[in-house]
């Protein structure tokens, strides 16, 4: 999707920031840039330490030791009305005294514009989020996604450096939800903006984002494009929150440079990239595989990679089928994702059946 | 094996046969409150309509004269005295409400926003003033202000003033502090109330779009907390009109509230009808002013945004 170049230019820094309550470190050393322009996510389960960063870029936390720069100037004790962010909150915050036109203007009553400007820019905002004419509509009279709308033009309208998206769709339901990720990617192209944004669901960072840093227990663990997120994890946990993933244990046979040799019961000898956080640990590793890069053979159809097995479970889900497959000398058995044609055979559970695979598509992890 | 689909529905539930009055929902839901709703009669309405019945007739020497009349509204009304006690208890119940709320909503702001996981043991030490009787709290600002008091033996030991003063007490200064003392925690409570009820990451958004403390609280917290605080002004202003006590004790004859007159009416006066006339006038005009404050709290709330 990021079919535009994003300036090189770093708009946010973040230097060995860590963040303790008590013993407890909600975020620990972590640096990370984020560029000009670009559609940044903080992925991960809850108590990742995504919201704690997030909140700290805005001021409303602030690190117990290393600092954030926000388009070249150091943020440490600056407060968060003084930072050039805006922030859509997880519940919207949306002012219920006011209405939609008043709360989309309160970041603009400080700056004190001539009124016609003023109405103009409220205006504008409330295009950008097709609100237009809704001004005056009270905000308890608003809809779950017509709020999260307001709480979207009234930080846009401010025109910030960064925009700050708590989980902005998880209070959606799934059809607005993903209408909205739609939209808001747009969005974020038409401004011009920095947006990061906080999330829990992977489908949502990897549908939206230019970058994406999965993090867990405080640190990151990965920082990539949602393609090499997706297809290269560096350890089995990022391998294992985006999406499915088969795990197979395999043996080092060898090891040099950037790349290594592996050997498992099933896939055979298999040369992959060393992920950048491999650590070497006697002759065990891991091999992963995604369930839909697994292919069914049917009938009398080779491979030149091919591994046979037998069906042990069989889940329907409409475009898709998924196959719990045991292959001999794996420890667990397989998940392959088949797509279903209309009128073929269904595969029965315990039939044997033969699988085709990309060695390509086989990646080493770190644990 | 299939199942008849006739097998599935069972037979029709057959409602035993009531008399429809008893089983209406209304029948039943006065029946649940009725306890209540006899206690608020005998005690609430009846006094009520025997007061507004006294107030239209007249009271010779010891018999009443049931016929009726609007002479004692008119005497309630026109009559200076009368008049004039009214407007001072208004004002006074103005004031008291006034310093009341001002000096209540920084306690319940500390309590709600810094009160941590203590509220609970917050709000507990300020009831603790109400462990003791009124009447004692009463005489204690008589301690306090009296010509031989406390405040003037301070001045007089601080070298301030020369001896001691009969200024503080037995006034309208001394009704309306000793007021203001005994309901601050009335106006705390529905204030810490509305505070509470807030959601925080609204004044976090504010913050967000530019908002430093100040423009916060002015714009987000205190139209917020304007239910809080109109509750507060009627929970202080309607019972400090008729109170009679503090006005006995630390009033003076500057002091002298509405109540007294309506008091004195009820006793020594022994004219039932004119004092119940005054209380009727007194509960109307209350409810008057209490309607008006109410809209123009709201209107200025509003004109804050």
């Amino acid at each position: 999707m990021p079919d535009r170049t994003i300036a090189n230019r770093s708009m946010i820094e973040i230097s060995r920031v860590t963040r303790s309550y008590g013993s407890f470190k909600a975020l620990d050393e972590t640096s990370l840039t984020i560029r000009e322009g670009e559609f940044f996510s903080l992925l991960g389960p809850s108590g990742c330490g995504k919201t704690t960063l997030l909140r700290m870029i805005a001021g409303f936390d602030t690190p117990t030791s290393g600092s954030i720069s926000i388009d070249g100037q150091p943020m440490d004790g600056v407060p968060a009305n003084r930072r050039p962010t805006n922030m859509v909150f997880q519940s919207y915050a949306i002012f219920p005294h006011l209405n939609v036109e008043q709360n989309v203007c309160y970041g603009l009553k400080r700056l004190r514009l001539d009124a016609a400007e003023e109405k103009r820019r409220v205006e504008e905002a409330l295009a950008q989020v097709s609100l237009t004419g809704l001004g005056k509509r009270g905000a308890l009279e608003l809809s779950g996604g017509q709020r999260q709308r307001v709480a979207l033009a009234r930080a846009l309208v401010m025109r910030p450096k960064v925009l700050l998206l708590d989980e902005p769709l998880s209070a959606l339901d799934k059809k607005l939800r993903e209408q909205m990720q739609v939209e808001l990617r747009r969005l974020q192209q038409a401004v011009g903006i920095t947006f990061v944004l906080v999330t829990h669901d992977q489908y949502e960072a990897l549908a939206m984002s230019d970058r994406i840093a999965v993090m867990f227990g405080g640190r990151i663990a990965q920082v990539a494009s949602p393609k090499e997120i997706y297809q290269r994890p560096v350890n089995c946990q990022v391998a294992d929150f985006l999406g499915g993933m088969n795990f197979v244990k395999a043996e080092i046979v060898e090891e040099n440079g950037a790349s290594m040799t592996l050997d498992t019961p099933g896939f055979g000898r298999v040369r992959t990239d060393k992920p950048a956080a491999f650590v070497r640990n006697g002759r065990a590793a891991t091999l992963g595989i995604r369930p839909e890069r697994l292919r069914v053979l049917w009938d009398d159809a080779t491979d030149a990679h091919e591994v046979a097995g037998k069906v042990v479970d069989r889940h329907y889900f409409g475009e898709i089928t998924h196959l719990v497959i045991e292959i001999p000398g794996f420890e667990k058995p397989l998940s392959v994702t088949e797509t279903n044609n209309f009128g073929a055979d269904d595969i029965p559970v315990g039939a044997s059946i033969r699988l085709a695979y990309d060695p390509d598509a086989l990646v080493a992890l770190a644990d | 094996m299939t199942v008849p689909a006739e097998g599935i529905v069972g037979p029709a539930p057959v409602r035993r046969q009531r008399n429809p009055v008893l089983q209406s929902e209304a029948a039943r839901g006065l029946s649940l409150i009725s306890p209540t709703l006899i206690y608020a009669v005998i005690f609430l309405v009846v006094p009520i309509l025997l007061v507004l019945a006294n107030s239209f007739w007249t009271q010779h020497y010891l018999e009443i004269d049931r016929t009726f009349t609007l002479e004692n509204y008119r005497v309630a009304l026109t009559d200076p005295i009368y008049r004039d006690l009214l407007l001072r208890s208004l004002w006074i119940s103005l004031l008291v409400s006034f310093f009341t709320v001002t000096l209540a909503y920084p306690i319940a702001y500390f309590i709600s926003f810094h009160g941590g996981v203590h509220k609970g043991l917050w709000l507990f030490l300020i009831t603790i003033p109400f462990w003791t009787s009124y009447l004692l709290r009463v005489m204690s600002w008589k301690v306090i202000l009296g010509y031989n008091g406390v405040l003037n033996s301070t001045l007089m030991g601080l070298g301030l003033t020369d001896g001691p003063s009969d200024a503080f007490l037995y006034n309208t200064t001394a009704v309306v502090i000793t007021l203001t003392h005994a309901w601050a925690t009335f106006a705390v409570l529905p204030i810490f109330v509305s505070l509470e009820k807030i959601d925080r990451t609204l004044v976090e958004a504010a913050t967000d779009l530019g908002d430093g403390p100040l423009r916060r609280f002015l714009r987000i917290t205190l139209p917020l907390s304007v239910p809080g605080i109109i509750s507060a002004v009627l929970i202080v202003m309607i019972p400090t009109v008729g109170d009679f006590v503090t006005p006995r004790l630390v009033g003076g004859k500057d002091g002298v509230m509405i109540a007294n007159a309506i008091q004195a009416q009820f006793g020594k006066a022994a004219n039932w009808p004119l004092g119940a006339a005054l209380s009727v006038t007194t509960m109307a005009v209350v409810t008057a002013m209490a309607a008006f404050i109410v809209v123009t709290i709201r209107m200025a709330a509003r004109r804050a945004r």
